[in-house]
């Protein structure tokens, strides 16, 4: 219960001369929910790529389940049980909501090789989309194209994409950045939903604290690449260095939000 | 409901089309070779770019490769037709096995340049390798055996050879049709889409590019299999560039949306050319203009806004 | 003269005219992101109007190589206002789509008012005949397409670095928004960009006039030789287009005398070489696409 089910160490990114991340070590403990936190240019974003498999490191290791990852191409690191949300949406426009989760479930399942099955009679697949959807809350714009449904529920059926892979560990990078208040509340309550239903281990970057301090079971802060502090939001709240950082400038944060 | 009456109307087509050499001309009969032909061509092209979202300015080297492969069989094999449109469609798939594994590793721009490229350098050795190819001229003087399969066709009779063209393209058409509706074809279209989101969900996206390129390649060279007895010469110019835009040509006309539109362009196509360059010489400058105002007002093609706009009125 | 010595003024010749086209192929990408499947047939143009101000209205050479190009830039004011600014917004394959449909409207008029036949330009009195340089002789026309080569190379060159409208024109190249921030007008950057590209491949056509036969199918050879010189020297790129023009002017020059038997390849295999080791070409910046 208690082994990381991901292991950081000593990881580093480097653009240029200037280090994005710097030496950053962490364990995620299976079934957890972590937050990072950080002001913009922290490299929440970078440290994200890294995991997911999007960017190479320039130092450093990654460890999932015991399995060294570090520098794979994201498409095997999502087959060994690495999932992640983009902070701007990334789906497929011109598809319905349904076929977009589809899509992810046939490149689980290994239906994608099929050539000659027709996909829209694979009614197991099928099932298991709208039973996604409607752990969501979305299921009822499943035939919708998904690129006229609204920002918050487009935003909602990334985290469905994601999902479908049956991760071992889920990356969500900013889920309720540009959401009304009233989609942040419900987006939060569903991921608290997820987390506590204990099937899945997550790492969330976030910009609201509120939504942090609610949702995470640990909290790393992260300031300028490097670990600043890593503990209980109990701990992160009386850290003075933390507050010193980070939390006074909660109300510089939420201004730039937009513009992230 | 409406499903249906489309499907219905598709029996209806093709039924008129088997008509066809009860009813028309020996002219006709040619033309209408000829659509199914390039129809096919099209089609093939479409998979590749309609689904895949990959423009090749090079799938004449397949379609090009296919009816060399055709004409070599039958001058110095002497083999069974069906058995030409075999190795037809296998001499293209592997080619397009060699071509795809390097040019699907590049996106956009990258990517029509380099198969024009490689097109263009298969033209150049069909055009200088006299030995094999007869160089410009092209292998000619072929004559058309037996069908195979047992078969008794006398495929020197036009309209026998429409009959047998226009099976191969339906059945053809019907394996690359349940290509595009399969769950490969699903992730094909989401690759369109987004491939960063489809290698993010585990598949690695130059493996699905590189098989829908093959499948294309291999499509294609079957129609160029059909080509070579239908214009009883296989000659550089079905490898050219300008010989791979005309199934970009055909796609944009008819819509790249949907799987019948690169049919539906090659017949607006092959019959404009037929009607215009009988009464005005300038049957290109016809063409360009209707394609300009395609990509700028139609971008969906003809029968992609005639289906958009049936499916939006009668809701 | 020695066969390496023809060969290398020959590469040289035919080098330096394909920067000429190349170059305006390029800016018009770097700056607009499109790639312009007429500029071919822009050149042809430019080549077609000076043989009837030359042959026809009875023009000295020089005049033409002055109005010919600024028709067709006027022409692509035309084609920019009323056809280009639909698609600026869409993707890269639709500029290619529009400006194939161009080609074939600019070709197929071509064939309408010149015929199908060949035409032939005499180069002016001046630059007729040869010269002797260090013993050996060489065609006037030759150095004269080499000299104009190396002067639009420093107009160029000085156009870009060292006045505000070339600055422009490389900041609109690097973000179009920023231009737009910086209260320049985009608007009239991207036309007046693409009529320059078409001027430059009038220009060329001009200067090709006098040495090649004009023939309707000139255009279609001219854009595929562009695509090499811009693939190889890197897309976007304004040193990459000389030192790409350069490199398949060698090819030409050498490939047709020494491998003959695979000459048409050799261009081919050059640009796919290229794409496959370094898809922005030798000068351009960045990663793989």
């Amino acid at each position: 219960m208690t082994n990381p089910i991901l292991t950081i160490s000593n990881l580093t990114k480097r653009f240029g001369g200037n280090a994005a991340v710097s030496s950053i070590n962490l364990d995620v403990m299976r079934k957890e929910t972590m937050a990072i936190i950080g002001p913009n240019g922290a490299g929440k974003t970078t440290f994200y790529n890294m995991v997911s498999g999007r960017m190479q490191p320039s130092e450093g290791n990654i460890t999932l389940d015991g399995k060294n990852i570090t520098g794979l191409p994201p498409h095997k690191i999502s087959k060994l049980g690495i999932s992640r949300s983009f902070q701007i949406n990334n789906i497929f426009p011109e598809m319905t909501v349904q076929e977009n989760v589809e899509v992810v479930l046939s490149a689980y399942h290994g239906h994608s090789r099929k050539l000659f099955n027709i996909a829209s009679r694979n009614t197991g697949i099928q099932q298991e989309a709208v039973e996604l959807l409607k752990r969501l809350g979305v299921d009822s714009l499943k035939d919708q194209r998904a690129e006229v449904i609204s920002y918050g529920d487009k935003r909602l059926l990334e985290i469905a994409m994601v999902l479908a892979t049956r991760p071992k560990l889920v990356l969500l990078d900013e889920p309720t950045a540009g959401m009304t208040p009233e989609e942040t509340r419900r987006t939060t309550r569903l991921i608290k939903s997820l987390a506590n239903s204990g099937d899945y281990t997550f790492l969330i970057t976030e910009h609201d604290m509120d939504v942090v301090f609610d949702l995470a079971d640990r909290i790393l802060v992260m300031h300028r690449g490097e670990k600043l502090f890593a503990g209980t939001p109990a701990e992160v709240k009386s850290h003075p260095e933390v507050r010193r950082a980070y939390l006074g400038e909660e109300e510089d944060e939420v201004t730039e939000e937009t513009g992230a | 409901m409406k499903i249906k009456i489309l499907w219905a109307l598709l029996t209806l087509v093709i039924a008129g089309l088997i008509a066809v050499p009860w009813i028309a001309s020996y002219f006709y009969i040619f033309i209408f070779t000829e659509i199914l032909i390039l129809g096919l061509f099209a089609a093939s092209f479409n998979l590749i770019f309609g689904y895949t979202g990959m423009l090749s300015f090079g799938h004449a080297a397949f379609f090009g490769i296919g009816s060399y492969a055709m004409a070599l069989v039958l001058i110095y094999l002497e083999w069974p037709f069906v058995v030409g449109l075999l190795v037809s469609m296998g001499v293209s798939a592997l080619l397009a096995l060699i071509i795809g594994f390097f040019c699907v590793r590049l996106n956009e721009v990258y990517f029509a340049m380099l198969t024009l490229a490689f097109g263009m350098m298969v033209f150049a050795i069909a055009y200088q390798w006299r030995s094999v190819t007869n160089g410009s001229d092209g292998l000619a003087g072929f004559s058309l055996g037996s069908f195979g399969l047992g078969l008794d066709l006398t495929l020197a009779n036009p309209a026998v050879y429409y009959h047998v063209v226009l099976a191969i393209v339906v059945i053809a058409s019907a394996v690359l049709y349940l290509v595009c509706r399969s769950s490969f074809g699903m992730i094909l279209r989401a690759i369109r889409q987004n491939p960063e989101r489809v290698s993010f969900a585990g598949l690695n996206v130059r493996t699905y590019r590189l098989v829908a390129f093959v499948i294309a390649g291999s499509f294609a060279g079957l129609a160029g299999g059909l080509i070579a007895p239908f214009l009883r010469v296989a000659s550089p110019e079905l490898l050219h560039w300008s010989m791979s835009a005309e199934p970009i040509l055909m796609a944009i006309l008819g819509g790249t949306g949907y799987f019948l539109g690169p049919f539906v362009g090659s017949a607006v196509f092959v019959l404009l050319e037929t009607w215009i360059t009988s009464f005005t010489e300038s049957w290109m400058l016809v063409l360009g203009i209707i394609l300009a105002l395609m990509v700028i007002f139609f971008r969906k093609g003809l029968l992609g806004t005639v289906l958009d706009w049936w499916m939006e009125i009668k809701k | 003269m020695s066969g390496i010595g023809s060969a290398l003024l020959n590469s040289l010749d035919i080098g330096l005219l394909l920067f000429i086209i190349a170059v305006g192929l390029n800016i018009v990408f770097g700056v607009l992101n499109i790639i312009n499947f007429a500029h071919g047939a822009l050149y042809m143009l430019g080549a077609y109007l000076a043989f009837t101000l030359i042959n026809i209205v009875g023009m000295p050479f020089w005049a033409a190589l002055l109005l010919a190009p600024l028709g067709v830039a006027i022409l692509a004011v035309l084609i920019d206002r009323f056809l280009l600014r639909y698609i600026y917004s869409r993707d890269i394959a639709d500029s290619l789509l529009l400006t194939f449909a161009l080609l074939l409207i600019i070709n197929e008029s071509v064939r309408m008012i010149w015929g199908s036949g060949i035409q032939v330009v005499q180069p002016p009195q001046l630059l007729a005949g040869s010269m002797d340089i260090m013993g050996s002789s060489i065609p006037t026309y030759s150095l004269f397409v080499i000299v104009m080569g190396l002067a639009l190379l420093a107009g160029l060159w000085f156009l870009f670095n060292r006045t505000r409208i070339g600055r422009i024109m490389r900041a609109a190249a690097l973000d179009r928004d920023m231009a737009e921030v910086l209260c320049i007008n985009t608007r009239l950057v991207v036309t007046g960009v693409f009529a320059f590209g078409a001027w430059l491949a009038a220009v060329g056509g001009v200067i090709a006039a006098p040495m090649r036969a004009l023939d309707p199918g000139m255009g279609d050879k001219i854009i595929i030789e562009s695509f090499i010189v811009v693939v190889i020297g890197g897309l976007g790129s304004f040193p990459g287009a000389l030192l790409g023009a350069i490199i398949l002017g060698l090819i030409h020059g050498f490939g047709g005398r020494y491998f003959p038997e695979v000459n048409m390849l050799l261009p081919f295999l050059g640009m796919a070489l290229v794409l496959l080791f370094k898809p922005n070409g030798i000068m351009g910046k960045g990663a793989a696409a």
